[in-house]
C-alpha cells in the first residue's frame, strides 16, 4: 500500500495547482473573484486596506492578493503569461511594459483615469500611443546624510541649493581613513545613482526616440566620472565594499557621511531607532548642466486575458484614485503615492525628516526612468561594463564608448 | 531461459523508473535539443534559425569566460577529492570514539540546503564583517573582498564547493575502504609495513575503482555548479565576470535576458562537454585504475 501515498500526494497537489490558476466562471450568485499580483511584502498592509475599500463599493467582487517576491516576480509572471494564466491585475514596471504590450499580455486602459498623475511616470507605462498600466507609486532618489558626522566635522547640512561641488567638498571634509569613516557612498546604481548624474550633467542615457544610446556623450561620461572620482579621490569605498554588503545596510553604520538613496526607503531606516534621529534627507544636488531626478512609479496592469475585464480594470482604476492613494500615503509602507496632494499621511509617519521638502522640490525636475522594448538586455550590458570602470580596471571613457556600441546594436534590432 | 511473463514482470518493474526518466529527463533532452536550433518570442512560439545560436557562442567572449571559470572551478574541486580519502581513511581507523559523530559532522553539508550553505557562507566571506577576514585579522592578514572582487569569487566558490563535496564523497570512499580485504593488511604487517606505507601500497591502490566513480561523478557535478554563484556572488557586481559558470551563463541569457534558444545552445554546448570530459576518463582510467 505504500506506494499509493505519493501518488494520492501528487494527485492532491494537481488538485491545488488547477486551483491555483485564474478565476474561472463567475459564481451562481454573480460574484466575481479576481487576483491581484505584486511583489513587495511592505505594501501588503496597505494592498490589504485597499482591497477592502475596493470591496466594500463593489460587494460582487472579490480581490485575492497574491506576493511573489521580486526575485522570482517575473520568471513566475512571464511563464503565467506564456500559459495564458496571468492574474487578472498585477504590478508592473516601465522597464517591462513594452514588452508585456507588445506581446499582447496586457490590456489598454482609460487614459483619463491617469488624469493628474505625474507625467513623466505616466508616459512611461505608454506603447504606440496607449496606456497600458496605472501607476500607483513613485520613487525619487534623495540624498540621505548622518547629521552626526556633519557635526563632528563642523560641515554644514545639505540643503536644496547644493551641487556637485558642495557634495565632493563635503566628502573631502567627512573623510577620516584613522577611523576608517567615508564622506560619501558611491555603488554602482542607476536609479538612485549614475542615471541622474549623468542627465544632471547635461547628457542622456536614451536618446529621445529612444533609439540611440546616450553613454557615449561627453556629458554621460561627466556623469558617470562623478562617481568614480570619488572613489579615486577616496572620499567613498572601493567597489567591492558595495557588493559584500548592501549600501542600505552600510548607510547604517554610522561610518558614512552621505547617500544617494530612495526616499521610499524611510520605512526600513524609520524602522531602526538608533539612526531615526541621526540621520535625514535632502533633495539630489543640482548638477552642472541642470537639476534632474530620475522618476521611477510601478504601476498596475489588466491582463488582455483576463475573464472580467471590467472588473480587473475597475479595481487598477481605484488603487490609482484619490482615496486609495491616501490609504497608501496613511499606512507609511516603502512607496510614496503617485497622485499629487495624497502624500501627507505619509509624511506625518515620518516626521523627523524632511521628506515634504525633498519631494515639493523633486518632482518638478522629474525625468522619466529609461527604458525601451528591451532594457533587460542593454542594461545588462552596461552593468557588465561599468563594473569594470567601478573597479578601477578601465577609464570610464573606454568602457561607456564600448557600452553605447553595443547598446545601438541592440536598439537596433527592436 | 525467461518466460515471456517473467519478462513481462521485468518491464513492469522497472516501468517507474523507466517513465520517469523518459518523462523528466529523455523528452526534455530532446526539446532542448530542438530548442537549441531555434529563437523564441518572450510569451512563447519559435522559430527556426538552424545553426545561428552555436555560430554565436562560439564568437562571444562571455561563453568563453563562463567555460574558463567552470573548467577552473571543475579543477578545484576535483583537487578536493583527495582530502576527501584522507578523511574516509580516517573515519576507517579501527576503533575510532566518537565514529558517528564525525560522520554527521561531514555528511551534514551534504543534507543541508544550498540555499542555507550559500548564504551562510556569503556572510562568513564578508569582506568588511565576515568571520574569515575577522580571523585573518587576528593573524595580522588583510583578507580580501573574497565574493566581491572578480579574482578572487571563483575560489572563495571553490573552497564551498570543496567543503559541502567532501562529505558525500567520503562515505562512498569508505564503502570502497571497507570492502578491501583485511588479510592484505595482515599480510603486510607481518612483513613489517608500517601504517603509512600499507596506506600507499594498499588502500591507494585497492581503492581506485571507487576513487574513480568519485572523480567522475564530482567532475560531472562541479560542472553544472549554478546555485553557489547565484547565492553568494552580487549578481550586478564586477565579481560575476570572474565567477560565471556555464549553467549560470544558461540562466542568465534563458531567463534573464529571454533568449531561451541561446540559452538551449548553451545546455547542449554543456552536455557535449561533459560527455566529452567523460569519455575521456574512461580512456584513462586504463592507466590508473586497478580491479582486483
Amino acid at each position: 500500500m505504500r506506494f499509493r501515498l505519493p501518488l494520492a500526494g501528487l494527485l492532491g497537489l494537481a488538485v491545488l495547482a488547477a486551483g491555483c490558476g485564474s478565476s474561472g466562471e463567475p459564481a451562481a450568485d454573480g460574484k466575481v473573484t479576481i487576483s491581484y499580483a505584486i511583489w513587495d511584502k511592505n505594501d501588503q498592509p496597505s494592498a490589504e486596506k485597499i482591497i477592502a475599500a475596493f470591496q466594500q463599493a463593489n460587494p460582487a467582487v472579490t480581490v485575492k492578493l497574491e506576493i511573489t517576491p521580486w526575485d522570482q516576480y517575473w520568471t513566475k509572471l512571464q511563464t503565467a503569461a506564456s500559459g495564458g494564466a496571468a492574474p487578472d491585475v498585477f504590478w508592473m514596471n516601465s522597464l517591462n511594459v513594452g514588452m508585456y504590450a507588445e506581446g499582447g499580455i496586457i490590456a489598454p486602459l482609460d487614459e483619463s483615469k491617469a488624469e493628474g498623475l505625474p507625467e513623466a511616470v505616466v508616459d512611461g507605462y505608454r506603447h504606440d500611443g496607449k496606456l497600458y498600466a496605472l501607476p500607483h507609486n513613485v520613487s525619487i532618489p534623495a540624498l540621505w546624510y548622518d547629521k552626526k558626522i556633519f557635526d563632528a566635522a563642523g560641515v554644514k547640512y545639505p540643503t536644496a541649493d547644493w551641487t556637485w561641488d558642495d557634495v565632493k567638498a563635503a566628502a573631502e571634509k567627512l573623510t577620516d581613513p584613522a577611523k576608517k569613516q567615508f564622506g560619501i557612498l558611491a555603488p554602482m546604481w542607476d536609479q538612485g545613482g549614475f542615471y541622474n548624474t549623468m542627465i544632471q550633467a547635461g547628457g542622456h542615457v536614451l536618446s529621445p526616440d529612444r533609439k540611440k544610446s546616450g553613454f557615449d556623450d561627453p556629458a554621460s561620461i561627466q556623469g558617470l566620472e562623478f562617481w568614480t572620482g570619488l572613489i579615486k579621490d577616496r572620499v567613498a569605498p572601493v567597489a567591492q565594499v558595495y557588493t559584500d554588503t548592501d549600501p542600505i545596510q552600510l548607510f547604517q553604520s554610522g561610518k558614512y557621511g552621505m547617500y544617494y538613496g530612495g526616499v521610499w526607503f524611510a520605512s526600513t531606516y524609520w524602522a531602526n531607532p538608533e539612526i531615526r534621529e541621526r540621520i535625514d534627507v535632502a533633495p539630489l544636488p543640482k548638477g552642472p548642466a541642470r537639476e534632474a531626478v530620475i522618476l521611477l512609479g510601478l504601476a498596475n496592469a489588466v491582463s488582455a486575458k483576463s475573464e472580467h475585464p471590467q472588473e480587473s480594470a475597475a479595481f487598477a482604476e481605484f488603487v490609482s484614485s484619490e482615496p486609495a492613494q491616501k490609504i497608501l500615503s496613511a499606512s507609511g509602507g516603502g512607496a510614496l503615492s503617485a497622485r499629487p496632494g495624497t502624500q501627507d499621511g505619509w509624511f506625518e509617519a515620518f516626521p523627523s525628516w524632511h521628506l515634504k521638502e525633498t519631494y515639493d522640490a523633486s518632482m518638478p525636475h522629474g525625468v522619466p526612468y529609461p527604458a525601451t522594448l528591451n532594457t533587460a538586455q542593454w542594461q545588462d550590458v552596461q552593468n557588465k561594463l561599468l563594473a569594470e570602470a567601478w573597479a578601477g580596471r578601465r577609464p570610464v571613457a573606454d568602457v561607456a564608448k564600448e557600452i553605447a556600441a553595443q547598446m545601438n546594436e541592440i536598439l537596433a534590432k527592436e | 531461459m525467461l518466460s515471456k511473463r517473467e519478462w513481462a514482470w521485468g518491464y513492469l518493474l522497472i516501468a517507474p523508473m523507466a517513465l520517469g526518466l523518459a518523462v523528466f529527463y529523455l523528452w526534455p533532452i530532446a526539446q532542448t535539443l530542438y530548442l537549441s536550433f531555434t529563437e523564441s518570442g518572450v510569451f512563447g512560439g519559435y522559430t527556426w534559425v538552424g545553426t545561428a545560436n552555436f555560430t554565436e557562442l562560439l564568437g562571444d567572449e562571455e561563453v568563453l569566460g563562463a567555460l574558463g571559470n567552470t573548467l577552473l572551478y571543475a579543477v578545484l574541486v576535483m583537487a578536493g577529492v583527495p582530502l576527501s580519502i584522507v578523511v574516509a581513511a580516517l573515519l576507517n581507523v579501527p576503533g575510532l570514539r566518537g565514529l558517528s559523530v564525525y560522520r554527521t559532522l561531514y555528511f551534514l553539508p551534504v543534507v543541508t540546503m544550498p540555499a542555507a550553505v550559500g548564504l551562510t557562507w556569503r556572510y562568513l566571506f564578508n569582506g568588511d564583517f565576515g568571520a574569515i577576514n575577522y580571523l585573518l585579522g587576528e593573524v595580522g592578514i588583510d583578507g580580501p573582498y573574497w565574493v566581491g572582487d572578480p579574482d578572487f569569487a571563483i575560489y572563495a566558490i571553490a573552497i564551498v564547493g570543496i567543503w559541502s563535496t567532501i562529505g558525500y564523497n567520503a562515505v562512498l570512499l569508505l564503502a570502497g575502504l571497507q570492502g578491501i580485504p583485511r588479510p592484505y593488511y595482515e599480510a603486510a604487517s607481518i612483513d613489517g609495513a608500517g601504517r603509512l606505507r600499507q596506506f600507499f601500497r594498499i588502500t591507494l591502490p585497492l581503492l581506485t575503482p571507487t576513487t574513480f566513480f568519485v572523480v567522475v561523478i564530482t567532475m560531472i557535478n562541479a560542472l553544472q555548479v549554478f546555485d553557489l554563484v547565484y547565492l553568494m556572488v552580487d549578481l550586478k557586481g564586477p565579481a560575476l565576470s570572474g565567477s560565471r559558470t556555464i549553467v549560470y551563463l544558461f540562466f542568465e541569457k534563458g531567463f534573464v535576458q529571454n533568449q531561451r534558444g541561446l540559452a538551449a545552445a548553451i545546455a547542449v554546448l554543456l552536455l557535449g562537454l561533459i560527455l566529452v570530459l567523460t569519455a575521456i576518463q574512461f580512456r584513462l582510467q586504463k592507466k590508473w585504475v586497478h580491479y582486483e
